[in-house]
């Protein structure tokens, strides 16, 4: 009953503003009109599979957080390891890769219109060494323009989880793996990685998570309808909202959140299955 | 274990500085180039956008991407700042969405999160497992039944439509849950012995300990709302009650010479914030990562 207290403002808000809101959306989806339509079982979610656009945006969706997350977290990784080990003005450096994810997005569109534009710098760059020009937005590249934006402004938040990690790890063990022969590459995959896999599990949470910001970059760089390839779930379900499209929308929001749900299940089953395993 | 000797130690500094310096040239470019004249800016950055090689004038056309500027001037700020009244309007817009929404989700989360750490209720590792997984759907999952929900309430084009919504949002109690596992018990049991009652313990011991665990939430709320993108682009149809987020991303080609210096006084609430409480920050973040 004393819990309640503590919860009912926090309850009463995300029930009202996200639980009934998703649960509204799941209804829609199964009827043929807004408010008041009739039951029409699937049919809502066999238009929206037949639809090619719907089709891309949750391939390009997949692909990219298929391409980024893994290579967030390894590049994420590898600057903490580095980090973790002696160095000068150690405070300084770290503060300079978290920075990133303090300036907002919308501030530093232009730079990278300045880099990626087809009169743009990293052009300049490739006609120095008597490249081609490249279209970086307008072209398959656009993708990984959007994840070195997404790796630049992310890198430091995971990598100061990894610090963390790294540090709860005690010394001891290092020691007698070094006594026992282990070499740097034997510590770094039967110490170092064990160790981390807990830290592991939330990072690549959050780093999910922060994959599906990574429209607001997108959408100011290159508007409602961006090259094909950046042309994600949500500018789908945008253009959907704007189109008046609410059934496919819906729809297609209860797809991804079923997706979304089934990954988190599986992921915290994984955690579990290793704790009981390290005990 | 032997001690590295400073010259690995100078490699690996002199590494990783180069590697941070490219991460702050995208930052440090928007507030040098702030400072050129908008008639260099035009010179320098006026191909952008202009597709074609016959556009650029030639084959050999490019932006002439500078850090520092030929003349100093404070010519951007002047009109930004002075001239154009939409900026600073915009800015208080911004200011009037996040302030509310900051501190309403902390308040909030604070009290669910205590509950949810270091009180005992009947489903409660269920219920936190249905915050977890509404943190992690895209603004886009609930726009439709959102936009029928605010329409009810009578929100519709007014900032309360943006701020409750932000308000319940469950990355809070995530992260707040997070950080007060991390408080001992003992700290706890010990109070309520004392015959302290819930409240008093949230207040007297669990708010003071969890300080980092605050101050990271108040930057990283800061950083996702003072960023808002999709909301004010559903719910604020009305340009004169938009943020500055919505201001940046329209600015074209006549007025990109004033961009550069709206985008540095934009940034720079935040990069002064975390600075302050950089240390607070990280430690926050660190401890809400680790399972408690």
């Amino acid at each position: 009953m004393l819990a309640l207290l503590f919860l009912a403002p926090s309850l009463i808000g995300f029930a009202v503003f996200y639980i009934i809101p998703f649960l509204m959306g799941v209804y829609e989806s199964f009827t043929d009109r807004t408010l008041g339509g009739s039951f029409v079982g699937f049919d809502n979610y066999k238009d929206l599979l037949a639809s090619s656009s719907f089709r891309k945006a949750a391939a390009n969706t997949m692909l990219f957080t298929g391409i980024s997350v893994p290579l967030l977290i390894a590049a994420s990784l590898s600057l903490a390891l580095l980090l973790n080990r002696p160095m000068f003005f150690r405070n300084g450096l770290r503060t300079a890769f978290i920075m990133p994810l303090v300036v907002p997005v919308a501030s530093i569109v232009m730079i990278w219109q300045i880099f990626a534009d087809w009169n743009g710098t990293l052009n300049l760059w490739l006609h120095h060494w008597g490249k081609e020009r490249i279209d970086w937005l307008q072209s398959d590249w656009s993708m990984g323009v959007l994840v070195v934006m997404y790796l630049w402004k992310n890198i430091g938040y995971n990598m100061i989880l990894f610090l963390a990690g790294l540090q709860s790890i005690p010394q001891d063990y290092y020691e007698t793996a070094r006594i026992e022969g282990a070499g740097r590459l034997r510590q770094l995959f039967h110490i170092t990685l064990v160790y981390l896999t807990p830290t592991m599990f939330f990072v690549v949470l959050i780093s999910i998570i922060n994959s599906f910001k990574v429209f607001r970059e997108t959408y100011l760089l290159a508007g409602d309808y961006p090259y094909d390839r950046i042309y994600m779930l949500q500018h789908y379900m945008n253009n959907m909202f704007f189109s008046l499209d609410i059934q496919k929308l819906t729809a297609a929001a209860t797809l991804m959140v079923g997706c979304i749900v089934l990954f988190v299940t599986g992921l915290l089953r994984a955690e579990r299955r290793f704790r009981d395993n390290m005990e | 274990m032997k001690r590295p000797g400073w010259i690995s130690k100078l490699v690996l500094t002199i590494g990783l500085g180069v590697l941070a310096a490219i991460m702050l040239v995208p930052i440090v470019l928007t507030f040098t180039n702030s400072l050129m004249t908008e008639q260099e800016i035009g010179l320098n950055y006026g191909l952008i956008g202009q597709m074609t090689d016959a556009a650029a004038g030639g084959k050999d056309a490019f932006v002439n991407l500078k850090v520092l500027p030929d003349w100093l001037s404070l010519e951007q700020y002047l009109h930004v700042l002075v001239l154009a009244p939409k900026f600073l309007r915009m800015f208080w817009n911004s200011v009037a969405l996040v302030v509310p929404i900051i501190a309403g989700q902390t308040a909030v989360a604070a009290l669910a999160a205590y509950a949810f750490a270091k009180l005992r209720f009947f489903g409660r590792d269920k219920l936190f497992l249905l915050y977890l997984m509404t943190m992690l759907m895209p603004f886009q999952v609930t726009l439709v039944p959102n936009y029928m929900v605010v329409d009810k309430l009578g929100l519709m084009n007014s900032g309360a439509a943006l701020i409750l919504p932000g308000i319940f949002g469950a990355f809070g109690v995530f992260m707040l849950r997070q950080f007060m596992a991390h408080i001992p018990f003992a700290y706890t049991e010990a109070a309520k012995i004392d015959g302290a009652g819930a409240w008093t313990i949230f207040a007297r011991i669990i708010l003071p300990l969890a300080k980092p665990g605050l101050a990271a939430l108040t930057v990283l709320l800061f950083v996702d709302y003072w960023n808002m993108i999709e909301q004010p682009l559903i719910f604020l149809q009305d340009a004169s009650k938009q943020p500055l987020s919505l201001y940046l991303a329209y600015i074209d080609k006549e007025a990109r010479g004033i961009g550069f210096a709206a985008s540095a006084l934009y940034m720079t609430p935040m990069v002064l914030l975390f600075l302050y409480a950089e240390s607070y920050f990280i430690e926050g973040v660190q401890l809400s990562g680790i399972k408690g």
